[in-house]
């Protein structure tokens, strides 16, 4: 024991083990196998530039990529009764979801700001998918009610990109009740003729689909998203035969009628510009020569009414 | 001949032994078997008592799924005269998992809704066992927006396993179907009043249940997921039903104390299958209550109501 083993020591590993696991730093395309280096995917918003296919994007990562100058304020979330069932698998709830904000450093799973896209103001909502399976529970019954009652507050439309594999099992019947309360959110839009658009990603199933993922004004999906109320799974043990080729995929979706559009995450976020502004009677935009309104890097900025300003000149 | 449930098991020994007892004294006159055959009728019927004032969830399931339970057009027959069955969404075919039309409830026009599971194994698959399709929610969301048309009240009776999980459902946008029938029952200025009589299965419930008012009976169940769904993704194994019934809370009771059901309808000792006419009367009781709370107020004021309670509910969770 002495001052060389208990503090040079750790520190040198730790500099050497920090070396040594460059975390995510080459990562396998699940569509191609393609290995893609991760600044290349980030660039491409997560989408494979081999192959096209789109990986799940993180809330913040994506209204970075979609906000102008990734600048929007966080609009805050009423915080439900923590557990109200006391519900217990084999882990008790309260852990999994401590388990679940240290995985992925967010309180829940739903991302909720505003701010402009083109210079048009927006109310968006992006459910988590890596935050247990996306999964709706009252948290995000009350962050999708705050989405459109700020959308009903400042008169903007609501876009909101949905990802979950269901309801969440572990608030049992209140994670149910999520879908009228989601119901109930979208009609507050629709009363106000607020655009409601929805862009399903991978995947959005079961009690999500079944409620507000499928009640937008226009309905978009990203490429190749896994769709449905029931998974394959479930329905293949039901009726005992093979699905079909691309069964309940966003194209298959489109082709029987249940989606507007299929469209590529990389030209997501003109297309809403385009039909938002439509749909509010705005003029049409103006493209590629605004200076950010932000700082000029895509550094985030949570500042409360940070994406308020267009107080510096050079709005259209 | 009744269907016993596993864990009537004992129930039925005795049951059978008193039904011997009183077929042997019908063969040989003589035979003097009543005091014994009363003993064991007493017997059963403490035992049936013990069994029912303390059901755990999972026999509670098992309770809500008798196959002798009485079914929603059981209900429909006994509480409503002139009921006329309308049949179809308009757009692909009638779903025969979901009965509804026009009717009158204590002379008053309705409409009424419900999930039929059949009763024989006919009719249990002519009802496809009560999982509609999405002709059946869009079947109902054009009689909820007739009723609301014509300022009549709609009943809901709620017994469905589930939505179907079926190719031809999903193809047909079964999500999309059960979003409607939801946002229709959010919408409608007139009194809708359900009452889970059986299983209240997921969002294929939901559908038909976002209500003024929700009643359940007594050994119903209302739950986001079966628990053998449930059991099989978060332990891994189906055959923890047991737990998972418990760990969800879908009992009436539960629901109850969670603000999800307004009211608790008793049902006879050992369940509605044992007295069906009973139950049906109690059901019956409770609509005419819950008709009766909601009359008189106008469309806007009652669709405010339904937000507002849904809004509500989860702002409490079960004491510790």
């Amino acid at each position: 024991m002495n001052w060389i083993t208990n503090y040079v020591r750790p520190r040198i590993n730790s500099i050497f083990s920090r070396r040594e696991t460059p975390e995510n730093l080459w990562s396998k395309c699940d569509g191609c196998g393609t290995m893609l280096f991760h600044r290349e995917i980030s660039d491409n918003l997560n989408v494979c530039t081999s192959c096209g296919h789109h990986m799940n994007i993180t809330p913040r990562d994506r209204f970075a990529a979609l906000f102008d100058g990734g600048v929007y304020s966080e609009i805050e979330v009423p915080e439900p009764v923590a557990d109200p069932l006391h519900f217990r698998d084999s882990k008790r709830y309260p852990d999994r979801m401590k388990a679940a904000q240290k995985a992925t450093g967010e309180r829940e799973a739903m991302l909720v700001g505003t701010g402009e896209i083109g210079r048009t103001p927006i109310v968006a909502a992006a459910q988590d998918f890596g935050f247990m399976g996306g999964s709706m529970g009252m948290y995000v019954g009350n962050a999708i009610i705050a989405a459109a009652e700020e959308a009903v507050r400042l008169g903007r439309p609501l876009v909101l990109f949905s990802a979950a594999g269901g309801a969440r099992m572990q608030e049992g019947i209140l994670s149910l009740m999520q879908m009228p309360r989601t119901t109930v959110a979208v009609q507050m839009l629709k009363e106000k003729r607020l655009p409601y658009i929805v862009v399903l990603t991978h995947p959005t199933t079961g009690g999500v689909t079944a409620s507000y993922a499928m009640l937008g004004d226009v309905q978009i999906a990203e490429p190749g998203a896994l769709i449905c109320f029931a998974g394959p799974r479930v329905i293949e043990q039901t009726i005992r035969e093979k699905l079909p080729e691309g069964f309940q995929t966003a194209e298959y979706l489109l082709e029987h009628g249940m989606l507007d559009r299929v469209t590529d995450r990389r030209r997501m976020r003109d297309e809403l510009i385009v039909l938002t502004r439509m749909l509010m009677h705005m003029p049409p935009p103006t493209w590629g020569d605004l200076p950010p309104p932000g700082p000029e890097d895509r550094t985030r900025d949570d500042a409360p009414g940070a994406a308020e300003d267009g107080a510096d000149g050079t709005a259209a | 001949m009744t269907h016993y449930l596993d864990f009537e098991k004992p129930l039925a020994e005795i049951e059978g032994k008193a039904e011997e007892l009183r077929a042997m004294a019908r063969e040989n006159e003589e035979m003097d078997i009543e005091d014994e055959a009363a003993a064991l009728d007493r017997k059963a019927r403490e035992l049936l008592q013990d069994l029912y004032t303390k059901l755990s969830p999972w026999r509670k399931c098992q309770v809500a799924r008798h196959p002798d339970r009485p079914h929603c057009r059981d209900y429909v027959e006994a509480l409503f005269t002139e009921f006329t069955a309308l049949a179809g969404d308009r757009g692909f075919a009638d779903d025969h998992a979901v009965m509804g039309g026009l009717a009158r409830f204590d002379d008053m026009p309705v409409v009424v809704i419900g999930h039929e599971k059949g009763h024989d194994t006919q009719s249990r698959i002519h009802r496809n066992f009560g999982m509609a399709r999405p002709e059946g929610y869009r079947k109902a969301v054009r009689l909820m927006e007739m009723a609301d048309r014509f300022r009549l009240p709609v009943v809901t009776l709620i017994d469905t396993p589930g939505a179907y999980p079926g190719k031809g459902a999903e193809e047909r946008g079964q999500s999309e179907a059960i979003a409607r029938s939801t946002e229709k029952c959010l919408q409608i200025g007139v009194p809708l009043v359900s009452v889970v009589i059986g299983e209240g299965g997921s969002g294929g419930a939901v559908a038909f249940a976002t209500a003024n008012r929700v009643a359940m009976l007594e050994h119903s169940v209302y739950s986001v997921i079966s628990p053998e769904g449930c059991a099989s993704i978060l332990w891994k194994d189906s055959e923890k039903m047991r737990e998972a019934a418990e760990a969800l809370r879908l009992t009436a009771q539960d629901l109850y104390g969670l603000g999800v059901c307004d009211r608790i309808i008793a049902e006879p000792l050992g369940g509605a299958h044992r007295d069906p006419q009973g139950t049906i009367a109690s059901v019956g009781a409770a609509i005419a209550v819950m008709l009766k709370e909601l009359s008189g107020k106008d469309g806007a004021s009652l669709v405010e109501a339904r937000r507002k309670k849904f809004l509500k509910i989860g702002s409490k969770g079960l004491a510790a």
